[in-house]
C-alpha cells in the first residue's frame, strides 16, 4: 500500500515537473502551429481575406515556377553554405582542441566567436562594404595584379554564401570543438598501436567518432540558414529570390498571410526532412 | 525584522530612483502628447520632426515604410486608433479613402493656392468634394547617373536598359509600380492606359534590364551602390538620389529621357480613426507651411521638390538648383503620374515583379 502511494506521489512530481514544459509547449508551438496551417488554407483575394478552406496557395506555389524556384534556390544555397561551412570549421576545431595549450582554448574559442558580438544585421552590411567594388577585397585582388578591374561581388549569391559562412563556421567550431575535446586519447593511442598512420586514425577513427558534433552542427547551419531573411536581402541584391524573401515580399506588400502560412509550412516540412535525415544518419534512437 | 528593513529601504531607493528619472528626464519624455505617423523614410529627419516636437510639446513616433502595398500592411495589422499622420503615394489617396483609412481634411488647413497647380491632385487627394489628402512633395522616377563614367547622352534613351553596353553597372530600383510605369513608357503606353493586357509585353521588357543590371535594391542600397561604384546608373532613380548628393558628388546628374519618366508625389493626410485629430492636422499644417516644407524639400533620406510654391522662399541658390526649381515645368510636362492600380491590377503587377526578381 505504502509503495503504491509513493509509485503514485513520485508520478504525480513527475508530471509536476513535465507539465510547465508541456503547456508552454502546446500554448507556443502546437496551438500557433494549428492556427497557421488553418491560416494556410485560406485565400486573399485583392486585399480581403476569404476564410473558406482550400488548397489554392499550395497548389499557386507548386504551379508558379518563379515561387517554386525560390525554394530550390534556399536548398542551393543552405547545401553549399552547410557544406563550406563544415570544411572550414573542422580544422579550426580540431587546430584549437589539438594544438592550442589547453590554458589558451578558452582564449582560443572566444576569439573565434567573437564576430557573434555584434549585430547580425551590421555584420551583414560590413560584408557589403568589405566585398564592394572598391572594398578591401578587391582592393587586394587590384593591387596585387591578380586581377586588372574589380570583381563583382557585392550582390551576388557569392556574396550571400561568404555572409552566412563567416556566421555559421563560428556555430560549428563550438559543436565540433565540444566534441573533439571529449575523445580519449587512448583511441588514437591504440589506432597507432595497431599501426595506424595520422590519415587512417582520422579517417576511420576520429571522423567517425566527431561526426556527432559535426551534424548536430550541420543541422543547426541548415535549420537556421534556410530561414534566414537578411543575409541574402542584403548581400544578394536581390538578384534571385529565396524563400524567405517570398514570404517576406508576402506579408510586406500585400498582407497575404494565407500565402505566408503555407510557404512557411512549406518550409517547416523541408526542416523535418531535414531533420528525419539527420536523426537516421546518427541514430539518435539507439542514444 | 531584517526582511522588513530591507524592503523599505528598496522601497525608497525605488522611489527615489523613480523621482530622480522624472525629474531628470529630457523633455521628450515629458512630451504632453504623443502622435503617430506612419511615412516615408524623409520624415524621420530630425531637422524636420523636432522644431514641430518642441514647438508643441508633443512627441511624434514615426514609422516608416516603402510603398503603398506595405502601408496598407501595416495598417491592417494595427489596432483602430493607432495611428494619427498618413504619408502616402499621390496616385493612391482615393484607393486608401475609399477603404475608410483615411478622414476629411478642413478646407482651411490646406493651402491650396500656394501648391503648384500641377500637382494639386485633386482628383485623387479628394472625393465628393471632401478633401482626404494634399500633396506634400513630388519627383520623377527616371534616370540618375554619374556622368564621369557614362556618356549623358545615352541617358537620354530608355532603349540602352536592354542593350549590353552597360551591363553590369546599373541598378533597378526596387519598386514594383514606377519601374513597370516607367517599362511601359519605353512601349510607349501611358501609365494611365496600362491595363493587365500590357504586362507581358512589359515583363518581356523587364526580364531584359534585369539582365544587364547588377542588382535591383531599396532606396539605400541604391544610393549606396552609386556613391560605392558598384553601379553607374539607376533605373527608377531621379533628383531623390542625386540632389542631397550635389555638394560632395557633382558627378551625379539626373535625366529625364526622351520617352518621358514617372512623376512621384506624395501626399499627407489624416486617419479616419485617430483620437488625436486636432494634433494631426496641426502636424499636417506645420508640413505645408513654407518652413516645413523647405525642411522636407531637403530631408536627409532624400530630396525632392515642395509642392508648395512658398518653400523656394526659404530655400538657398544651390538648394534650389540641385532641385532644378526652374526646370520643373518641362518636367511637369514630360513626365506621367504612377500608374492608378486596382487590387486586382495591383497582384497581377506584383506577380510580374517577383517573376522579374527571380528571373
Amino acid at each position: 500500500m505504502s509503495t503504491l502511494t509513493h509509485e503514485r506521489a513520485e508520478r504525480r512530481k513527475a508530471w509536476g515537473f513535465v507539465l510547465p514544459a508541456l503547456l508552454w509547449t502546446f500554448a507556443f508551438f502546437v496551438v500557433p502551429f494549428i492556427y497557421m496551417a488553418a491560416v494556410s488554407l485560406w485565400t486573399r483575394q485583392g486585399r480581403e481575406t476569404i476564410h473558406s478552406w482550400t488548397l489554392d496557395n499550395y497548389l499557386n506555389f507548386f504551379g508558379k515556377p518563379h515561387l517554386l524556384q525560390a525554394l530550390f534556390n534556399s536548398l542551393e544555397v543552405t547545401v553549399i553554405v552547410t557544406v563550406i561551412s563544415v570544411i572550414l570549421a573542422y580544422p579550426l576545431a580540431w587546430i584549437i582542441a589539438e594544438r592550442v595549450p589547453r590554458r589558451f582554448q578558452r582564449l582560443a574559442l572566444v576569439l573565434s566567436i567573437l564576430p557573434f558580438w555584434t549585430s547580425y544585421v551590421i555584420r551583414s552590411y560590413s560584408w557589403l562594404l568589405v566585398l564592394s567594388d572598391s572594398g578591401p577585397v578587391n582592393q587586394a585582388l587590384v593591387w596585387t595584379g591578380v586581377i586588372d578591374t574589380p570583381l563583382a561581388l557585392s550582390a551576388t549569391r557569392t556574396a550571400t554564401v561568404i555572409g552566412f559562412v563567416h556566421f555559421f563556421v563560428m556555430l560549428l567550431t563550438l559543436t565540433i570543438y565540444a566534441n573533439l575535446v571529449q575523445l580519449s586519447p587512448n583511441y588514437r593511442r591504440a589506432a597507432a598501436d595497431l599501426g595506424a598512420g595520422g590519415l587512417q586514425t582520422f579517417w576511420h577513427i576520429i571522423l567517425p567518432l566527431t561526426l556527432p558534433g559535426i551534424m548536430v552542427g550541420a543541422f543547426l547551419t541548415f535549420v537556421l540558414c534556410i530561414g534566414d531573411y537578411i543575409t541574402p536581402q542584403i548581400l544578394g541584391g536581390n538578384n534571385e529570390l529565396l524563400l524567405p524573401q517570398v514570404i517576406m515580399l508576402q506579408l510586406g506588400r500585400t498582407a497575404n498571410f494565407p500565402m505566408a502560412a503555407a510557404l512557411s509550412l512549406v518550409l517547416m516540412a523541408v526542416v523535418t526532412i531535414a531533420y528525419l535525415l539527420c536523426a537516421r544518419w546518427l541514430k539518435i534512437e539507439r542514444a | 525584522m531584517i526582511s522588513r528593513s530591507l524592503g523599505t529601504s528598496l522601497r525608497r531607493l525605488l522611489l527615489s530612483t523613480a523621482f530622480a528619472t522624472w525629474a531628470f528626464s529630457p523633455s521628450p519624455v515629458l512630451a504632453a502628447e504623443e502622435l503617430n505617423a506612419l511615412v516615408w523614410c524623409d520624415h524621420t529627419d530630425a531637422a524636420l520632426i523636432e522644431p514641430f516636437e518642441k514647438a508643441n510639446n508633443v512627441k511624434v513616433n514615426l514609422k516608416e515604410y516603402e510603398g503603398t502595398g506595405a502601408g496598407l500592411s501595416i495598417i491592417e495589422q494595427s489596432q483602430p486608433g493607432d495611428w494619427d499622420v498618413l504619408v502616402v503615394d499621390g496616385v493612391d489617396v482615393k484607393r486608401v479613402a475609399d477603404m475608410g483609412i483615411l478622414g476629411e481634411l478642413p478646407a482651411d488647413i490646406v493651402p491650396t493656392s500656394d501648391i503648384f497647380p500641377e500637382v494639386v491632385m485633386a482628383e485623387n487627394n479628394s472625393k465628393d468634394g471632401k478633401i482626404y489628402a494634399v500633396t506634400e512633395k513630388f519627383g520623377y522616377n527616371t534616370i540618375s547617373y554619374n556622368k564621369d563614367k557614362v556618356d549623358p547622352a545615352d541617358m537620354e534613351d530608355l532603349s540602352i536598359f536592354w542593350s549590353d553596353k552597360y551591363k553590369g553597372r546599373i541598378a533597378l530600383y526596387d519598386y514594383y509600380i514606377p519601374m513597370i510605369g516607367l517599362t511601359g513608357l519605353a512601349l510607349d503606353k501611358k501609365t494611365a492606359d496600362l491595363t493587365e493586357d500590357d504586362l507581358p509585353a512589359i515583363k518581356e521588357k523587364l526580364f531584359e534590364m534585369k539582365a544587364v543590371a547588377r542588382q535591383v535594391s531599396d532606396v539605400v542600397a541604391s544610393q549606396t551602390a552609386l556613391v560605392g561604384g558598384e553601379v553607374d546608373i539607376i533605373l527608377g532613380g531621379g533628383e531623390w538620389v542625386t540632389a542631397s548628393l550635389a555638394k560632395e558628388r557633382p558627378e551625379f546628374d539626373w535625366t529625364v529621357p526622351k520617352q518621358g519618366a514617372v512623376r512621384w508625389t506624395q501626399s499627407i493626410g489624416v486617419f479616419a480613426d485617430s483620437e488625436k485629430k486636432d494634433l494631426a492636422q496641426k502636424f499636417v499644417q506645420y508640413i505645408l507651411s513654407p518652413e516645413g516644407q523647405a525642411r522636407l524639400a531637403t530631408s536627409s533620406c532624400y530630396w525632392g521638390m515642395p509642392a508648395n510654391s512658398k518653400a523656394g522662399e526659404h530655400l538657398d541658390e544651390q538648394q534650389k538648383a540641385a532641385l532644378r526649381w526652374d526646370e520643373q515645368p518641362e518636367y511637369l510636362k514630360n513626365t506621367q503620374l504612377y500608374p492608378v492600380v486596382d487590387a486586382k491590377m495591383d497582384a497581377a503587377m506584383q506577380d510580374v515583379w517577383t517573376e522579374m526578381l527571380q528571373h
